[in-house]
């Protein structure tokens, strides 16, 4: 019972970890990448020694101290508390969301068996669509508890956003579910494993091509970053629904931005492009088509299962960093009408075509 | 547990039905659902708890915020109730409260089994047991239920809609 | 959890049930209102979960699956007509809205 709540409690300080460092990393990455795109050098103040690239441990460590050290201002007339609750209620179930995506396969150690997922919930999907949709609580009541029409308008922009773009994510998983057949991330990743034809890996996006393309673009929207960053919208109404707020509560908000980049690559990773797996390692090694194995021993198949992980999430937390840097915001009837009229009607298409061919496939 | 869960759970609910603000109501009701949804995970409906979450805190009450905001409603000054008004829904209230109970009293001992600590099988509670019931026993009100659902999206859009004058 | 018995879901539900019909009846601000009767649809629901988990009858809980079903529908449909009023009368104030016309 006692290695059970450590082997818990360890698991799920890992995945925090990976979490919080992964968006420090990105605060960084972005930074960086938006000075290559804008063909620039920048953020080279942080460099340690004269070296750039150290810029990133710097920039970890000077970010943070910078945020807690400045006066948290709180405007005259606000609600105080809702004020306060609004970053909180934003991190926490980008954070939580965490919890159902696994991050490598079953460890053996002597005889336990630990599932490297913080959760074990056979309705992960689900949980995850709940974590989601909570978060638009964030943006609804920093809007509100401002006390400032520019913040009430972000707010009031934020949960129409939402809403209508979780309507395509939400199909766009159901697709992936009906074709996977389980609601559990691990069976999910597990169901990626074989190859197709013996060369081919079979990862998600080959069965679910268009479900990937929504589910990236509704994420997108749903991480509110460029090209539908309307309810921060910097140069229509100052900051949206996070400009009345500074010092520490301002840093959980850009956080939230960056776990919840990180959250969709996780699910993108998860359900198109295998999750831990890496193209032919099985459990026992390398086996490759052509006939070469090499045989590892079980830690540094599951280590490298892990790494691969991280691997791909960083990739698409990369592509988000490029798409939020070249795409210029969308205006709001534009927003609605690609929410409803393609994405939803798309996603509609996918699922009842993939029922079909299930059905077809099944007999 | 069950007192870690159901105390606040009775303190956000006096919350909406007590709060100045709508926000704040609407708010308490969002906490009062997930602890419900906490509630159903722990009674091994799991998959009604994720929907609870879903739907009810991730889509019906941002609605509500929405139209909130939309118009929005600051803290009213006085509620305008008419005198006694009040005192009447208390008693109403208490005596209601006193008959559900009455009523719960008498059918509770003559239910058949041991309370809510049988042990259930694993599969209790989870997708395709729910799935197996929803489609063949309600298969028809599963369906009548989509058609609601679409008589509803009409009738909002209507009547949401702007006339034009 | 696990053990206890159904009937002190019955009364938390019973309680959860008065406070949203008190709700209905104090409150005089319509979305209040109709937030108290989603409370008081809740109250019912946690019912139906807790004899379903006694009864081990799935029966219980594809009930509370229609139940949050017909609550979006009646959201949508009620929000709207709140909208539809105070784009008529200003108001959302249920003892202004006494007239049955627009």
């Amino acid at each position: 019972m006692l290695t059970v709540v450590v082997v818990s409690v360890i698991k799920a300080l890992i995945v925090i970890g990976m979490v919080l460092n992964l968006a420090g990393i990105l605060g960084w990455v972005e930074r960086k990448g938006s000075a290559l795109i804008q063909d620039r050098i920048g953020a080279n103040r942080a460099a340690i020694f004269g070296f750039a690239g150290a810029g990133l441990v710097n920039t970890l460590l000077a970010d943070p101290i910078k945020f807690l050290t400045k006066e948290d201002v709180i405007p005259r007339g606000v609600d105080r508390l809702l004020h306060t609750l609004a970053p909180c209620v934003a991190l926490f179930p980008a954070i939580v969301a965490f919890a159902a995506v696994p991050f490598g396969d079953r460890l053996r150690i002597g005889d336990m068996v630990v599932n490297l997922q913080a959760v074990e919930i056979d309705v992960g999907v689900l949980f995850l669509l709940a974590m989601t949709s909570l978060g638009v609580y964030g943006v609804v009541l920093g809007g509100w508890a401002s006390n400032n029409r520019l913040s009430l308008l972000g707010g009031i922009r934020g949960s129409a956003q939402m809403i209508s773009y979780e309507l395509a994510m939400g199909l766009a998983v159901v697709a992936v579910v009906l074709t996977y057949g389980s609601l559990d991330f691990q069976e999910i990743v597990r169901r990626q494993g074989h190859m197709i034809g013996g060369w081919i890996p079979a990862w998600g996006i080959l069965y679910q091509p268009l479900a990937f393309l929504l589910l990236l673009i509704a994420g997108i929207a749903e991480t509110k970053r460029a090209p539908f960053d309307l309810p921060e919208g910097e140069s229509e109404i100052v900051s949206g629904y996070f400009t009345e707020y500074s010092g520490i509560k301002y840093l959980m908000f850009f956080m939230t931005d960056f776990v919840e980049i990180a959250v969709v690559s996780a699910v993108v990773t998860t359900f198109f492009f295998g999750g831990w797996q890496v193209p032919f390692l099985a459990s026992e090694g390398f086996v490759f088509p052509w006939g070469w194995s090499v045989p590892l021993p079980h830690v540094v198949v599951v280590l490298l299962q892990v790494a691969a992980y991280m691997v791909k999430v960083f990739i698409f937390c990369c592509l988000q960093v490029l798409v939020r840097w070249t795409m210029p915001r969308l205006r709001y009837d534009q927003l609605m009408w690609f929410g409803w009229k393609v994405m939803l009607p798309l996603g509609l298409a996918n699922l009842v075509v993939t029922a079909l061919v299930l059905l077809w496939i099944q007999g | 547990m069950f007192f870690l869960l159901s105390v606040p759970l009775v303190l956000f609910s006096l919350g909406v039905v007590l709060a100045r603000s709508p926000v704040r109501s609407a708010l308490s009701l969002v906490v009062a659902l997930f602890l419900l949804a906490v509630m159903f995970f722990l009674l091994d409906a799991r998959m009604i708890a994720a929907l609870q979450v879903i739907v009810y805190a991730g889509a019906i009450m941002v609605l509500f915020l929405f139209v909130i905001m939309l118009l929005n409603l600051q803290h009213e000054p006085v509620e305008t109730a008419r005198p006694g008004q009040r005192t009447i829904a208390g008693a109403f209230a208490v005596v209601f409260a006193l008959v559900l109970g009455a009523v719960a009293l008498r059918g509770l001992p003559t239910m058949p089994g041991p309370g809510v600590e049988v042990a259930v099988t694993p599969s209790f509670g989870s997708v395709e047991s729910l799935a197996e019931r929803l489609f063949t026993r309600h298969a028809l009100a599963f369906e009548v239920t989509s058609v609601l659902l679409l008589g509803a999206i009409v009738g909002a859009v209507v009547l949401a809609r702007k006339i034009p004058r | 959890m696990t053990t206890v018995p159904a009937s002190w879901y019955v009364v938390l539900g019973i309680l959860l049930f008065t406070i949203g019909a008190l709700g209905v009846l104090v409150r005089r601000n319509l979305i209040i209102v109709f937030m108290a009767i989603e409370l008081m649809l809740n109250a019912v629901n946690l019912v139906f979960v807790a004899f379903a988990r006694q009864q081990q009858a799935m029966d219980g809980q594809v009930m509370v699956f229609f139940v949050m079903t017909v609550a979006a529908a009646e959201a949508a449909v009620g929000l709207a007509i709140i909208l539809a009023v105070f784009r008529n009368r200003e108001t959302v104030n249920a003892d202004e809205v006494n007239l049955l016309r627009w």
